[in-house]
């Protein structure tokens, strides 16, 4: 049993630290995982990804297109981006809130989001949708926007794990003052 | 043992830990950095760990600690290689006398270098032997081999994983500590005819050399990472492959009978009688390797030394793609292809699919280089100049619409290009930039050199105190190094007086008006002069408050925008917005703003 996950946004959502945490968790399990990202050119403000993969028989950390389970995409043109990626029947879970890149601040070009929305809309049967930013300034931080992702691709069932075992992991690798702020982000609804 | 999730750079550092490294050094670069990093993190005392000023100084501060005995590793991206290749080049001569690992990381694609040079030429080129792991796992159990031929054998090794390995990640098993490895070095021994290169002992240690390649070659036959699994197909055909591409193989060919499978781990010296076995079984061979045709070129050759009639195919024969990285969907392509099966499905583009928008790499948001490269911009405006780049962070000033790069090569290349540019059109304003750290590295020989032999040109030193690209790690003029020494800032100015640059002035580039005063004078005088930009990276400062644009003086006319290009401000509903999260408060728009509509906290 193989469980394929992309997640992809752009830099400074914390992508990573949500791989991170995904596969600590299973690590936890005693469960094989592997995974691979983008590092390097892509600092603050580029496309960035993370291939992961858990269970058994792993090859490589990266799966090719049509074979991911779940997307979780921080920011809809990212999620369209790697739509190739999803296999049929696979899942998306989707922060609404759009990220304006530099090049379209320059050239005037509107991006919006509304348009990758509803073209995932047509393309995607199980689209799990939410403003994950919204919901940040609700809970009164900004650094949990991840926490907020993990926890609504938790509630899909496609990764083999509960909420509490996620928990379990943000409890070792965060700081004491920031547990109960992310255990709502988790809960979040 | 047990098991821990590791990058493919930890697992490599890990592995030469447990393995009794007793030194490690290196120069930062996209995709090696993190397994000196990882080093100097879990170091317990036990071993020294620097970033030297470049690869060369590193080969050489490794030479003379495996000359004492030590187990020594030196890490740097390919290119670095070049840097190093002049000790390297005669290091495989003299050899030495403790295990002595260079890691050198390939970048395939290339996706953040300037070539798609491949190590295991370069390793057949110097003669030295070469490890290429094929995962994370394989990294980590292959770098303690590596030291131990090192070691048998007296020579240093080349272990050049590639970026997917250095940057994959995968739960691996490890030693405990209990388990680890510890070498006692036994001290330099003074023995001339040994350590000092003259063609007389150059001649018998290449004499030795062949000799040694030969036995290696032997030996590597044998060696466990070198795989051939026969066919389970009950074809004569089989596929070749080695490194992160063996896997996007076994990917390709899971659940199925598979064809004749070589596995090669250690490209040079090849592994003759193991491939043999394997061509002897086959009338057909795909490779599928990345970078250079090396698997294929050997295995062609081995074709026409023992008379077998086999078909070797890849990249000389026009069957793989002669450049970038392979991928799974590129090796299942071509096993597909080569196999004679129908190809795996691939999707035409969806024509309903709207524009994506593009999210080129740009600078940070307050990055101080962009303040510099507009102060230059606007002191040289409608004159004839000429703008040459270097590597690092600030190679991204040549996108729109700062567009100031107008050439960019290697290390330190910038400053003796300005100067060739300025030698054959003189009324060129010749500027070079480059950054504090690649100042240290690679361009100090080039000023001294610009200084002696008159050139006419301005040297822009871009310091923000740290090595910004590859993840901030000190250099000389930071003042601290990777022992957690505090220790004397090497001066920049201090130094360029030094080399005889009369004219150095000093300008935080976040003072446009200042800045481009301070352009215009000193690109105005005769010779060599510099000028050092001096404002600390944006990632590493508290952000100050964000800037505030006033509605009421706004007009909308884009001009911060279509100036600078910083990804703090932004379009939203058709209005010139400062995107909260990004903007540090640089005041550099507040400078450029014709209407005064922005206030920021920095300057203002």
């Amino acid at each position: 049993m193989q469980t394929n996950i992309l997640i992809c946004g752009v830099g400074g959502q914390g992508i990573v630290l949500t791989s991170k945490l995904i596969a600590a968790t299973a690590m936890a399990k005693d469960m094989p995982v592997m995974s691979a990202e983008t590092i390097g050119m892509a600092q603050k403000g580029g496309s960035v990804f993370s291939f992961l993969r858990l269970g058994d028989d792993l090859h490589c950390p990266m799966f090719p297109e049509k074979t991911a389970d779940l997307i979780i995409g921080f920011e809809p043109a990212e999620a369209v981006r790697m739509l190739p990626y999803l296999k049929d029947g696979g899942k998306i879970v989707l922060n609404t809130h759009p990220i304006m890149p530099v090049t379209a601040a320059l050239s005037g070009t509107d991006y919006t989001g509304k348009e990758m929305i509803a073209y995932l809309q047509t393309k995607v049967q199980s689209l799990a949708m939410l403003d994950a930013d919204a919901a940040c300034k609700a809970l009164g931080s900004p650094k949990v926007l991840n926490m907020i992702m993990l926890g609504a691709a938790i509630r899909q069932n496609v990764l083999p794990f509960t909420v509490e075992e996620i928990e379990e992991t943000m409890r070792r690798t965060v700081k004491p003052q920031f547990v109960e702020m992310n255990s709502k982000a988790l809960r979040y609804e | 043992m047990h098991k821990e999730f590791l990058m493919g750079n930890a697992a490599i550092a890990r592995g030469a830990l447990d393995a009794g490294l007793n030194l490690v050094c290196g120069y930062p670069g996209t995709p090696s950095t993190e397994v000196l990093e990882t080093a100097a993190k879990c170091n317990d005392g036990r071993i020294y760990v620097e970033w030297s000023v470049n690869e060369k100084a590193a080969l050489e501060l490794g030479a003379g600690a495996a000359y004492c005995g030590a187990r020594s590793m030196v890490t740097m991206k390919q290119v670095g290689l070049n840097v190093a290749s002049d000790p390297l080049m005669s290091l495989a001569y003299i050899g030495v006398k403790g295990g002595m690992v260079i890691l050198v990381a390939d970048d395939p694609g290339p996706i953040s270098s300037q070539t798609e040079q491949d190590t295991r030429t370069f390793a057949a080129y110097s003669k030295l032997p070469c490890f290429d792991p094929t995962s994370v796992q394989e990294a980590y159990d292959m770098i303690a081999d590596a030291f131990a031929y090192s070691e048998k054998y007296h020579t240093p090794v080349l272990f050049r994983p590639t970026t997917r390995v250095c940057h994959g990640y995968a739960s691996v098993t490890v030693r405990d500590a209990a388990e680890r490895q510890t070498n006692q070095p036994g001290g330099f021994v003074r023995d001339p005819a040994k350590w000092v290169i003259f063609p007389r002992l150059s001649y018998q240690a290449h004499m030795n050399i062949e000799a040694r390649n030969v036995t290696l070659a032997e030996e590597f036959s044998g060696y466990a990472h070198n795989v051939f699994t026969p066919a389970a197909d009950g074809s004569r055909r089989g596929i070749a492959t080695q490194g992160i591409s063996y896997t996007y193989v076994q990917a390709a060919l899971a659940g199925k009978p598979a064809p004749a499978l070589l596995k090669i781990a250690t490209p040079f010296p090849f592994p003759e009688q193991l491939a043999l076995g394997f061509l002897r079984s086959v009338d057909e061979v795909l490779c599928i390797e990345e970078l250079d045709p090396v698997i294929e070129r050997e295995l062609t050759y081995l074709c026409g030394k023992h008379h077998l009639n086999v078909n070797i195919r890849g990249k000389l024969t026009h069957d793989v793609r002669n450049a970038g990285e392979n991928t799974c969907a590129s090796a299942a392509h071509d096993i597909a292809a080569f196999l004679g099966q129908a190809q795996p499905g691939a999707d035409s583009p969806d024509a309903a699919q709207p524009a994506l928008p593009v999210r080129p790499p740009v600078l940070c948001a307050g990055c101080p280089h962009r303040a510099s490269f507009y102060a230059v911009k606007q002191a040289m405006k409608g004159k004839k100049a000429v703008f040459c780049g270097d590597i690092g962070c600030y190679t991204l000033g040549n996108a729109m619409p700062l567009d100031m790069v107008d050439t960019c090569l290697c290390m330190g290349a910038g400053v003796n290009i300005t100067q060739g540019i300025g030698k054959i059109e003189p009324d060129t304003a010749c500027f070079a930039f480059v950054g504090d750290s690649t100042f240290f590295a690679s361009a100090i020989t080039g000023a001294v050199n610009a200084v002696y032999n008159q050139a006419n040109m301005t040297l822009v030193i871009l310091d923000n105190s740290t090595t910004a690209m590859t993840g901030h790690q000190p250099h000389p003029g930071t003042g601290r190094t990777m022992m957690g020494e505090i220790v004397e800032k090497i001066s920049i100015e201090a130094v360029l007086h030094g080399v005889g640059v009369k004219t150095v002035e000093t300008v935080n580039p976040l003072h446009l008006e200042e800045a481009i005063e301070t352009v215009k004078r000193t690109a105005a005088q005769d010779g060599v002069k510099a000028i050092i930009f001096k404002s600390p990276c944006a990632v590493l400062i508290k952000p100050d408050q964000p800037a505030v644009i006033d509605p009421e003086k706004c007009t909308n006319c884009k001009h911060c925008i279509r100036q600078l290009g910083c990804p703090g401000i932004v379009v939203q509903d058709g209005k010139v917005t400062v995107e909260q999260a990004l903007c540090t408060g640089c005041g550099l728009c507040a400078q450029v703003c014709p209407f005064h509509a922005i206030t920021a906290g920095g300057v203002n």
